[in-house]
């Protein structure tokens, strides 16, 4: 997030969109409708009706993978009528001919006909953000799973950047992330292209001083590769061997038979988790890890906030911390790291990245600080780029186009399938299945078809039926309901009884690598 | 910010203008019973334990809800205010079943409390002692109605705090009472067991269900940490017994979350002490996975890594990161494949 969760109170119009955030984000969407009945105009932009609707002022209710087109257009009416911010504009941004240009072909009579939402309902749209004092926008995976996931985030940013939304108190482009610590594993740098803090792999100057701080002769300079990337790797059988920890990717990687038949085809998997699950099933070791409960370090929170993680009870048997685990291979293949503590491999990470060097254990005892902290004095940053200031000196507009997704309905297959999450479970189900009371208050796969669509293909709610895609088929109970628009069916990776991931699309963005699970087709057959 | 001073049983005090009578004692460490009154959820009015008189205002003035002015001159402690104090309490404990024996709030109920500061040891009332249904049906709430002193703290966090909008107040006279929607049970109601209500209960009224006899507050140790789940990073309490959670509360006074949590954060902590658990490492020998010494694993590890980076090339591992692990770990993994594998190949799952 550009801002801080405690500033989305004092935001005069909020927009969501595609964030389901009363079920994935709870404790944000808290904030959000407490901005409601403090009288904030909340906006919601989501083709499903999802329980945030009931706050929103309105409900912009576009289809499926349409973002782009709408976003385009909204930011074509705020231009040609002028209610974009012009100092900011010219005073911080560069590219805006090149937006102009872009947008300039996205009328709202165009964009209507890929969006589904009516001329007016664009204008409004346009006119109630163009008009705004300031806007607050917040997404999650519904913009970025997409094969256009880049782009969509792309328009997001050129909205708020035209607006002058950014760089203000309650303002900004808020990512809501998914995970505890999405956003410290970026920060850390588990990503092929960069070190801790976002420091560039290619770059040569980084490299030496990782080098020199790690007393290695060559840290690599090839380019590496993201998940997509890695399981075609192994299915062609350049990759050999995947060190795995913390995920079951059979129920979270996208077109489960894919994702098998890689893991069946590689010749060393290690799994490093707190519980078999079904990608252990493919394991050829697995090392039992210590969970959040039982181990001393770090998460960084959606806001950037580096808080604490304390130990509080043994963990079980021999299991062990994450790090101590992979040190002790490291040692084995020649290299001691040497660590005793999780508080001396921090000390390492801030010393080798500035925009966290001012953060200690000390410091955030009780009280997490948000990064950027470059000194040991600094209060941490409650919202970035403050008065325009960005870190390349000035912000670019990347105008973004419109493109169908990877997979779009057909005769045969003619439902669009969308994912997500439930607030009564969590992910592929490992933790929250295991906990009392949760599988009683949601037991089983629902998948949401329209009341219509149910109606036509003589289905009521709870009726079991078959969902088919083109590389799977999940038999689950319907969930007959207004919730999702005709032609849109909605499941989840919850239930490995019924996963989502058997049947959704490994189409993937090209720059993010991030899959579309937000967009298949799918025929939905009696079962 | 405008100060004002003002006497509170004697002691000249400054505070910034626009607090409340109740707020200028705390600050200035003078205790004032209160039972409807948190900070989250603010004045509520209600109970009027926290009476004090203040000098030149007839009767007594309760001081949650009065402002404090510049030159005030307040009593918190004189022989009438204990008798009223005394009486409210008494009223209480007379109407309702306020045992505490085997209640979950023992040693942190705020009635109790009360009752011990004022010295009472039961009711000069008459007991009508009720004898409502204990609500169980949520899978995660008890709701026992008979414990419930009306302080309206569940209600204003429902509806105020979390905006889940599920309690309120229904029926009238002695009827009173905390209501689902229209008087459902809980578990069928729309309750999205956040546990809010639970959290901001001063009694046994609203407890956690999977804590039942698990341990009481005086045998528990609290450990400050973050919520797994999500990105917001709540911050928790988990309150631990014998080497098992046996609860989890939010941290009131910081952010992000300021105390409040959801259905997983709070509830959502047992598979920590699940029988499934990893306990050992196990290595697949001919075609099954089996329990071996961390030294057997390790070795094993390493030298399969070793043979393949060797036979080859580094490029042909891969590692995939964790983003439910801390920091400290995920950077040792990256270091791990750059350093001492010799490849860029590592990502986590951010992209699913």
């Amino acid at each position: 997030m550009t801002n801080s969760i405690r500033e989305i109170e004092y935001a005069p119009v909020i927009v969501v969109i595609g964030s389901n955030t009363s079920e994935s984000h709870p404790v944000i969407s808290y904030f959000m409708k407490r901005a409601v009945k403090k009288g904030s105009r909340l906006i919601v932009i989501d083709p499903r009706k999802i329980g945030l609707t009931r706050w929103a002022a309105r409900h912009f209710q576009h289809r499926v993978g349409s973002d782009i087109a709408l976003l385009n257009a909204v930011m074509h009416e705020i231009i040609k009528n002028e209610w974009y911010d012009r100092e900011f504009i010219d005073k911080h941004t560069d590219g805006f001919d090149q937006l102009k240009e872009i947008v300039n072909r996205y009328s709202p009579e165009y964009a209507s006909g890929i969006c589904g939402l009516t001329t007016d309902e664009i204008r409004e749209l346009a006119a109630i953000l163009g008009k705004a004092e300031k806007v607050a926008l917040f997404y999650t995976l519904g913009i970025t799973e997409h094969i256009t996931g880049t782009d969509n985030v792309r328009a997001c940013a050129n909205l708020q950047m035209l607006l002058g939304n950014v760089g203000i108190e309650s303002g900004g482009v808020n990512p809501l992330r998914g995970q505890n610590n999405v956003q410290g594993a970026c920060d850390v740098g588990v990503l092929p292209d960069v070190y801790t803090g976002y420091q560039k792999a290619a770059d040569p100057e980084i490299r030496k001083k990782f080098e020199e701080a790690w007393g290695v002769k060559s840290l690599p300079d090839s380019e590496g590769t993201k998940i997509p990337a890695m399981f075609d790797g192994i299915r062609s059988g350049d990759v050999k061997a995947l060190y795995l920890s913390g995920e079951n990717v059979v129920m979270s990687e996208p077109n489960q038979a894919h994702t098998i038949s890689a893991l069946e085809n590689i010749e060393l998997l290690i799994v490093q988790d707190i519980f078999m699950n079904e990608t252990t099933e493919y394991a050829d070791i697995v090392l039992p890890a210590a969970c959040f409960a039982e181990t001393e370090g770090t998460f960084t929170n959606t806001e950037r906030r580096i808080q604490r993680v304390r130990k509080a009870v043994e963990p079980p048997d021999s299991a062990k911390d994450d790090w101590w685990i992979t040190s002790e291979i490291a040692r084995r293949m020649g290299y001691d790291m040497g660590y005793m503590s999780a508080e001396q491999i921090w000390e390492e990470i801030r010393r080798l990245t500035p925009s966290v060097f001012g953060i200690t254990y000390e410091r955030v005892e009780h009280e997490g600080i948000q990064w950027p902290c470059p000194d040991i004095e600094h209060p941490g940053t409650k919202y970035l780029y403050k008065n325009g200031v960005f870190p390349k000196g000035r912000a670019r507009f990347y105008p973004a186009e419109w493109k169908p997704a990877a997979e779009c309905p057909d005769e045969e297959y003619p439902f669009v399938l969308t994912t997500g999450r439930r607030l009564w479970q969590y992910h592929t189900g490992t933790q929250t299945r295991r906990c009392a009371g949760f599988d009683e208050i949601h037991p089983e796969e629902l998948i949401e078809i329209n009341p219509e669509d149910a109606a036509k293909l003589d289905v009521k709610d709870r009726d079991y039926v078959m969902a088919v895609s083109r590389r799977g088929r999940v038999k689950t109970r319907a969930w007959v309901t207004g919730r999702v628009p005709p032609g849109v069916c909605f499941m989840t990776f919850h239930f490995h009884e019924a996963c989502a991931n058997v049947i959704t699309n490994n189409a993937f963005d090209p720059v993010a690598g991030t899959a579309e699970y937000k967009a298949c087709a799918v025929r939905i057959e009696k079962a | 910010m405008e100060k004002i001073a003002l006497h509170i049983d004697g002691k000249l005090i400054q505070v910034v203008k626009g607090n409340s009578i109740l707020n200028a004692a705390r600050q200035s460490g003078i205790y004032i019973p209160t039972l409807c009154y948190h900070p989250k959820t603010g004045q509520a009015g209600k109970c009027r334990i926290c009476v004090v008189e203040v000098e030149r205002m007839p009767g007594l003035q309760v001081s949650c809800s009065l402002e404090a002015k510049n030159g005030m001159v307040i009593h918190t402690n004189t022989e009438r205010i204990t008798e009223t104090r005394k009486m409210i309490v008494e009223l209480y404990l007379s109407n309702g079943k306020h045992h505490c024996i085997s209640c979950e709030a023992n040693g942190v109920c705020e009635l109790q409390e009360v009752a011990y500061y004022l010295g009472i040891e039961k009711s000069d009332f008459p007991v009508v002692e009720k004898d409502l249904p204990v609500d169980t049906s949520s899978p995660m709430i008890i709701r026992d109605m008979n414990k419930c002193i009306q302080c309206y703290r569940c209600i204003a966090g429902c509806n105020d705090i979390t905006v889940n909008e599920v309690l309120d107040m229904g029926f009238r006279g002695n009827k009173m009472a905390v209501i689902c929607d229209t008087n459902k049970p809980m578990g069928k109601s729309s309750c999205a067991v956040c546990g809010e209500c639970v959290q901001l209960c001063p009694t046994g009224a609203l407890t956690e269900k999977k804590a039942v006899g698990k341990g009481r507050a005086w045998e528990t140790e609290k450990t400050e940490t973050t919520c797994p789940y999500c990105g917001v990073g709540c911050r928790i309490n988990l309150h631990v017994k014998d080497n098992e959670i046996i609860k989890v509360t939010g941290v009131e006074d910081v952010e992000p979350n300021y105390g409040a949590l959801c259905i997983k954060g709070r509830f959502g902590y047992d598979f920590v002490h699940s029988p499934d658990r990893l306990k050992s490492p196990l290595l697949r020998k001919d075609g099954k996975l089996k329990e071996v010494s961390w030294e057997e694993a390790l070795d094993f590890t390493a030298g399969r890594l070793s043979e393949i980076k060797k036979a080859h090339g580094p490029d042909a591992i891969v590692g995939i990161g964790c983003a439910r692990s801390v920091n400290e770990s995920n950077y040792v993994m990256m270091k791990f494949m750059r350093a001492v594998i010799g490849t860029n190949n590592v990502d986590h799952c951010a992209r699913t």
